[in-house]
């Protein structure tokens, strides 16, 4: 069938060259991963040569106590880091959407300099200042948690209040008008108007928000206690004495979470979405 | 209904009382006063830039009343927020809620001001059926078509049972034959709910066929008010003039003012006694409408009282009902004029270059302001 037609000037999909390209590009962006997980069913201590299919791993796993502990602190951190930065990261975007007041292009400025700041100077600096202020260190958890939130929430919020902000750029101002004239306050107007529209900038953005928190290795470095664990530095020590299938299986859990948490939030914001885009 | 003439006059429903608003150096709006009567199917009718809009949003909240005072139904609308005054807008983008669906942008208005649930309903209902959107409850405004969205968003507006509905620009964004079906529902509409619409426009097809009233605007400044027919027969400045229909002008002198006649003296056209516009206009242009022009391609015989200009054809453009010819005269001066094409065999329209007499009646030539 595909033959049939002769390839349009501009269909590029069709062409061999670009189809062989397009493959490529799959292979060196998945493969790895595709590796990662069948590598955590392998029967064997190492992860070089297929030994056969077992899920003993997942149970090892399973019963790693810290590997469990890191696990559960992860998703706490990305859990409440995600609330924060979402709410703060929106918030911003409005003040710089809809305000014209003094100082203004420098704010704009200053809150994407997180994004673009070195992680490592960000968490050194994050040390420094944890240390400076005499944050107390030793808490009983989860308090111990809190300044790698603290940390987190101050990386993740500029990339919320970017993707808001090109949400709203689509913002029609006289759909606010027309709520004003029906009769709404501002309030009313900004949770039945203003916020459904931006629902799907704060969707991806707290997605955004959530990957970033999940797999950040070196701030949370640098701004744990001692004795505090996240996943990322738990796998980073087991990967020192061996990559051993467990730590895939641990990974495999959390790629299958951070997949399932993406189909959960596309679904929910897509009627919105289409409907959003017209208005 | 707005035809009859009410017992007791009753006090307009829209009092704009010495309005200016600069932006800068430039006024939006210029000492603009106005007062729109009720029930009124009123246009504000203009160039873009001219003002229209500005003063449309100030009577909705959306801008501020420089200096001046609005008062609606008697009452002054000084810092009275969009939300509080007894009226409602269609915008030009019609500005339906996207994620809203019909029926819920049309509750919407009713909601927020605490209207109860048992009452909403109904309303509800009564509004989608007056639009003619029934049906329609349901869907999202991206399942709608543009006319459908208008539709929305003057059912949105008139649940509300507002004292104004003020429309900007609402027929601009359709299609001509939708544009004319939207002109003649929304008589319907006015007629039917009795509001007042103030309609903001710059097509003068549109407000001569839809309003009751129509006020030209040019520079933030109102240049005349008069229902349709006066404004395109009486028209009492040249701007208003060539901007509502099309006009030929013909420079003239003043011999003497004869009461409301005057009797002028044109290079053109020699010496005529003509009607005033208006009793202030002692000077300016005559004008007299292209479909009032006799044109005559045999030798010509003047007809009693006529004015005779002898030209030649530059060009013609065919609109199927009618054509429009245009021409220049002997002194060099453009004219056009228009013939209706009232048969389907007869009179085929003449070639370009084709000598020709027009002829002109005194009565249809007026003398207006410049």
């Amino acid at each position: 069938m595909l033959g049939r037609n002769p390839i349009g000037p501009l269909e590029y999909t069709r062409r061999l060259w670009l189809r062989l390209w397009l493959l490529a590009v799959f292979v060196f962006l998945y493969a790895p991963i595709v590796i990662l997980v069948v590598f955590s069913f392998n029967d064997s201590r190492r992860n070089i040569v297929w030994q056969g299919f077992t899920t003993d791993y997942y149970v090892r796993a399973a019963q790693n106590a810290s590997l469990i502990e890191a696990f559960g602190n992860s998703l706490i951190i990305a859990f409440v880091s995600t609330i924060l930065s979402t709410v703060i990261g929106a918030l911003l975007a409005l003040a710089l959407w809809r305000f014209r007041f003094p100082g203004r292009a420098g704010l704009d400025g200053a809150s994407a300099l997180p994004i673009v700041i070195p992680e490592i100077c960000m968490g050194v600096a994050l040390l420094v200042f944890f240390n400076r202020i005499g944050w107390p260190t030793g808490m009983p958890w989860p308090l111990n948690l809190a300044p790698i939130i603290i940390g987190h929430v101050a990386f993740s919020f500029p990339f919320v209040a970017v993707v808001v902000r090109a949400r709203m750029a689509g913002f029609d101002r006289s759909l606010e008008e027309a709520s004003k004239d029906l009769g709404a306050s501002e309030w009313q107007t900004f949770w039945n108007v203003t916020v459904p529209f931006m629902k799907p900038g704060l969707i991806a953005g707290s997605l955004l928000a959530m990957t970033l928190s999940l797999d950040d290795f070196v701030i949370t470095f640098f701004t744990s206690g001692p004795g505090t664990l996240t996943f990322p530095v738990q796998v980073y020590s087991m990967v020192r004495f061996g990559a051993t299938p467990e730590v895939n299986a641990a990974s495999t859990v959390l790629i299958v979470v951070t997949i399932l948490l993406t189909i959960i939030a596309v679904r929910w914001q897509r009627p919105d979405k289409q409907a959003a885009e017209l208005g | 209904m707005r035809d009859s003439v009410a017992p007791i006059v009753e006090p307009p429903i829209v009092e704009i009382q010495n309005v200016t608003k600069a932006y800068g150096s430039l006024k939006a709006v210029d000492d603009v006063s106005l007062a729109i009567p009720r029930n009124a199917f009123f246009a504000l009718l203009g160039p873009s830039g001219c003002g229209k809009t500005t003063l449309l949003r100030m009577l909705g909240g959306f801008e501020h009343t420089g200096t001046g005072r609005i008062l609606i139904d008697g009452e002054d609308m000084a810092g009275i927020q969009p939300n509080r005054r007894p009226v409602n807008m269609v915008f030009q983008s019609y500005a339906v809620f996207p994620h809203m669906t019909v029926a819920e942008n049309i509750a919407y208005g009713l909601k927020v001001t605490g209207v109860k649930r048992a009452e909403i309903g109904p309303r509800v209902e009564e509004a989608i059926a007056m639009v003619r959107l029934g049906g329609m409850a349901g869907r999202k405004p991206d399942q709608l078509s543009g006319g459908q969205r208008q539709r929305v968003a003057l059912a949105r507006a008139l649940v509300k049972r507002p004292k104004l509905l003020l429309l900007d620009e609402p027929l601009s964004a359709l299609d001509k034959k939708l544009r004319e079906e939207m002109q003649l529902e929304l008589v319907r509409l006015q007629h039917e709910v009795g509001i007042t619409f103030i309609i903001v426009t710059h097509d003068q097809e549109e407000a001569l066929g839809m309003a009751s009233e129509i006020a030209v605007m040019k520079d933030g400044k109102i240049l005349q008010v008069a229902p349709p027919r006066q404004l395109y027969e009486h028209p009492t400045r040249r701007f208003v003039a060539e901007f509502i229909g099309a006009s030929n002008s013909f420079a003239c002198e003043i011999v003497a003012i004869e009461g409301e006649n005057a009797r002028v003296k044109s290079p053109l056209l020699g010496e005529l006694v003509v009607e005033r516009a208006a009793p202030e206009v002692t000077s300016g242009t005559l004008i007299i409408r292209p479909e009032k022009v006799r044109m005559d391609f045999s030798s010509p015989e003047p007809q009693p009282g006529e004015a005779l200009i002898r030209g030649t054809i530059d060009q013609i453009a065919y609109f199927g009902d009618l054509s429009i010819v245009y021409l220049t005269a002997d002194d060099g001066s453009r004219l056009q004029c228009s013939r209706y094409n009232v048969s389907r065999i007869a009179r085929p329209d003449p070639a370009p270059g084709t000598a020709c007499t027009l002829g002109l009646h005194p009565e249809d030539l007026l003398l207006v302001g410049d």
